[in-house]
């Protein structure tokens, strides 16, 4: 059987995980693969722990994985990284956006933040994206998820005009040109994270 | 034709379109919504919210018996309260085409339990037909109506969250022309007294007899011979996992789990050396199976959640892949009431009041969770009525209030006779309507209190409080909950009657109405920590390992909760967030 690609999108619910999945299988139809996507609504939306598969090749039969299948993992939050990060082969890609949103527990008091992840991370090979930062400077500060888009597009094999015309397809007509420029930076910064590792 | 990406629901709207279907109807649930939301997005087609499941499969029937075709959605625990009538109609059978979607959720993503609703096809004797992916979905919603309006009955699909919330690509055709409105008398098929019940009941068995005829026969079911050294029996999604664990593997991919095609069940058995079944939740195949003495091995799966590919690979002796170091002491994620959420200030005053507090479905469950830890039982839709007149009897809650938390559409789906019951029987007790002015949960649907319908156009909004007196409630009072202190003081006195009382908590979902209010900050010098406003539960507020609790300006909504239960007034207003800009 032929190679399936499998990208897994993780973060909390509201960070638009769900719309950066649509993205990605959008642009591996557009290159002509066969595309499954996968994703979860209801409950886990109001900012639990949610997850976005896409997986695509010649021919591919579930839309969901099993542990150490993922070639790329694409984080939008550190602890959520840290959870899912047995999703990702030995020999996978990590890509996680330097930014940690406390859980409730956490923010109560209930229970310690978790410790020392980033390095943890580091060691498995992240490639860390401050995407948050990026979208500001891209100017517009809730494009954070394409910046990590941009980020996701430097490893996967597909045409850059294709990612820019699926995005420039999916976001309002005004916000067009600021978007681009967060996926433009987000590519950059890994491309660097890349050659920094 | 080119293919275009769809959601298993997406796919079951378009098949319906295209089957020309004149009317759809249901009530939101995770993971059916998206069915009807998707298909009140073609012009032609009427579709509607009902207030619950059991009117949604009635109004169907109606549109059947004038001659056009419709589809009803819901989720699995929705087939509960539409049971009713789908066991009756199976009896009636259609005018125009009749297909009921219904949407499992194994695993529980979004549920209070994993039914499975195979069982209900057989129960109620109704075919079901069961796709594996987004094509199958839109094919299956065709096959549907030409098999329900072909054998007169009506047709179940089921589908499950991995069907309806995966997309896969699909290559979709034309609108069929729809048929015109008719209704003939016909006593004998639309009134089912008892002597008309006795004749059609012998007609649904000749009728299920044609259909396992059709179940053989029909490309809905088939055959797919690879290695003859293991065949495996599978119907829905669990049909791509087997494909991808087990590429060798021969399969007999069952797309009509009722009636099953039994002469093509035995004639599998009979090409394939070993034969097993692969199915998530109940032995409903294989306990089928072995009824017909086809000898079927043990694989060990579990009955309980979902499969996966590798748990398939494994069951057949397939390793683990190696897998990274996992990181542990992670703090958990549960989900969490957004901030702003209008919810947080009945939970903190019921904590106060130290209420015994019987829940119900919805965003508003999440207040079972700490911090607020403010909820103390949930079952099913409309169940915290009932259950707050029960508890009440019991004088079990020792002296504390028992207090009933409905949110407003599940107030309109099934609350409205728990209330009327409490009023018939003289029970004390008070119920709090959390009228946030939506359908929160299943992602922001209208609903007849909110007065917006499926398609957002205005309707005649529901009058909680008039209707409450009009049941007879002795005290109906209306309170907004982000009022925090009104809340508290309402809920007091209400608690202390010895007569039932209703209280409307009004104020609409943080998440529709977005606050105009400027972000709060805590003054650190006038600020006690003494953490009542982390105990809020709101995700704005952390407390960091000093004890302080510090404020998230950029997620602070300003709705001022916090604000109101500060005994130090340390909690201020401070300027605006960041302008956001838009994003994806």
């Amino acid at each position: 059987m032929s190679k399936v690609t499998t990208v897994v999108l993780v973060g909390v619910g509201g960070q638009g995980t769900i719309l950066a999945g649509d993205v990605i299988a959008k642009v591996a139809v557009a290159e002509g693969h066969d595309v499954k996507l996968s994703e979860v609504h209801g409950m886990a939306q109001r900012g639990g722990s949610v997850d976005t598969v896409v997986r695509f090749g010649e021919k591919v039969h579930a839309p969901i994985i099993d542990t150490g299948v993922a070639d790329h993992l694409i984080a939008f939050e550190i602890t959520e990284a840290a959870r899912k990060l047995q999703y990702l082969s030995k020999t996978g890609r990590l890509v996680v956006n330097s930014r940690t949103i406390q859980p409730l527990p956490v923010l109560t008091g209930a229970v310690g933040p978790a410790q020392g992840v980033e390095a943890e991370l580091q060691y498995e090979g992240a490639v860390f994206i401050d995407a948050e930062a990026l979208a500001c400077e891209a100017g517009s500060p809730r494009s954070a998820n394409v910046v990590l888009l941009g980020a996701a597009s430097f490893g996967l094999p597909f045409a850059e005009k294709t990612w820019r015309d699926v995005i420039a397809g999916r976001v309002p007509p005004k916000t067009v040109e600021a978007n681009l420029r967060a996926f433009d930076l987000g590519r950059a910064a890994c491309a660097k994270g890349v050659c920094d590792l | 034709m080119a293919r275009s990406l769809m959601s298993g629901n997406e796919a079951v709207a378009r098949g319906a379109w295209e089957s020309g279907v004149f009317v759809g109807v249901g009530y939101p649930g995770t993971p059916s919504t998206e069915v009807l939301e998707n298909l009140s997005k073609y012009d032609d087609v009427t579709c509607q919210w009902a207030p619950n499941e059991k009117v949604a499969a009635e109004v169907g029937a109606g549109v059947s018996y004038g001659g056009k075709r419709t589809l009803v959605t819901m989720k699995h625990v929705g087939l509960n309260v539409a049971a009713d009538p789908l066991f009756t109609l199976s009896y009636i059978g259609v005018g125009g085409g009749y297909v009921l979607l219904v949407a499992d959720d194994p695993g529980m993503h979004s549920s209070q339990n994993e039914q499975d609703s195979r069982n209900y096809a057989a129960f109620a004797k109704v075919p079901m037909l069961e796709p594996s992916d987004s094509q199958e979905a839109l094919d299956f919603t065709r096959a549907a109506f030409e098999i329900s309006e072909q054998f007169d009955t009506p047709v179940l699909i089921r589908s499950t969250t991995r069907i309806s919330h995966s997309k896969s690509l699909v290559e979709v055709g034309e609108r069929n022309t729809v048929a015109s409105a008719e209704f003939k008398q016909h006593p004998g098929k639309w009134v089912m007294m008892p002597a008309n019940a006795r004749a059609r009941r012998v007609d649904l068995e000749a009728r299920m007899e044609r259909l396992s005829a059709f179940s053989n026969e029909c490309d809905l079911n088939r055959i797919e011979m690879r290695d003859p050294a293991l065949g495996v029996v599978v119907s829905g999604i669990v049909y791509e996992y087997v494909r991808e664990a087990l590429p060798e593997a021969s399969i007999l991919k069952i797309g009509m789990v009722n009636p099953l095609p039994e002469a093509l069940i035995t004639e599998f058995a009979s090409k394939v050396d070993r034969l097993a079944v692969v199915e998530e939740l109940d032995p409903y195949l294989s306990s089928r199976l072995r009824s017909l003495g086809i000898d079927v091995v043990e694989t060990g799966l579990s009955t309980i959640g979902e499969l996966t590919p590798g748990l398939i690979s494994r069951a057949f002796g397939a390793t683990t892949p190696e897998l990274r170091d996992e990181i542990s002491d992670l703090p958990p994620r549960p989900p969490l009431l957004c901030p702003g959420c209008p919810h947080r200030g009945v939970y903190w005053a019921l904590g106060k009041l130290k209420a015994v507090v019987t829940g119900d479905i919805g965003c508003y469950t999440l207040g079972a969770l700490p911090p607020l830890s403010a909820m103390d039982t949930c079952v099913c839709m409309g169940a915290s009525v009932g259950m707050a007149h029960g508890l009440g009897i019991t004088g079990a809650a020792e002296g504390r209030p028992v207090v009933g938390v409905i949110g407003d559409s599940t107030f309109a789906h099934s609350g409205i006779t728990g209330v009327l019951d409490m009023v018939y029987n003289g029970a004390a007790g008070t119920i709090v309507i959390l009228d946030n002015r939506t359908t929160a949960m299943t992602g922001h649907q209208g609903n007849p209190v909110s007065g917006k319908t499926l398609s957002g156009a205005p309707a005649p909004a529901l009058d909680l409080a008039a209707l409450c007196s009009a049941l007879g409630v002795d005290s109906v009072r209306t309170v907004d909950p982000l009022d925090m202190t009104a809340t508290l003081a309402v809920l007091t006195e209400e608690t202390k009657r010895d007569t039932l009382s209703v209280i409307i908590a009004k104020s609409p979902c943080a998440l529709i109405v977005r606050s105009d209010a400027d972000p709060v900050a805590i003054d650190e010098e006038l600020c006690t920590r003494c953490g009542v406003c982390v105990r809020l539960g709101c995700p704005a507020i952390m407390k960091l390992p000093s004890g302080q609790p510090v404020i998230d300006t950029a997620i602070c909504v300003g709705c001022g909760q916090c604000v109101q239960v500060c005994r130090y007034d340390a909690i201020v207003t401070v300027g605006p967030a960041c302008d956001f800009g838009g994003g994806l």
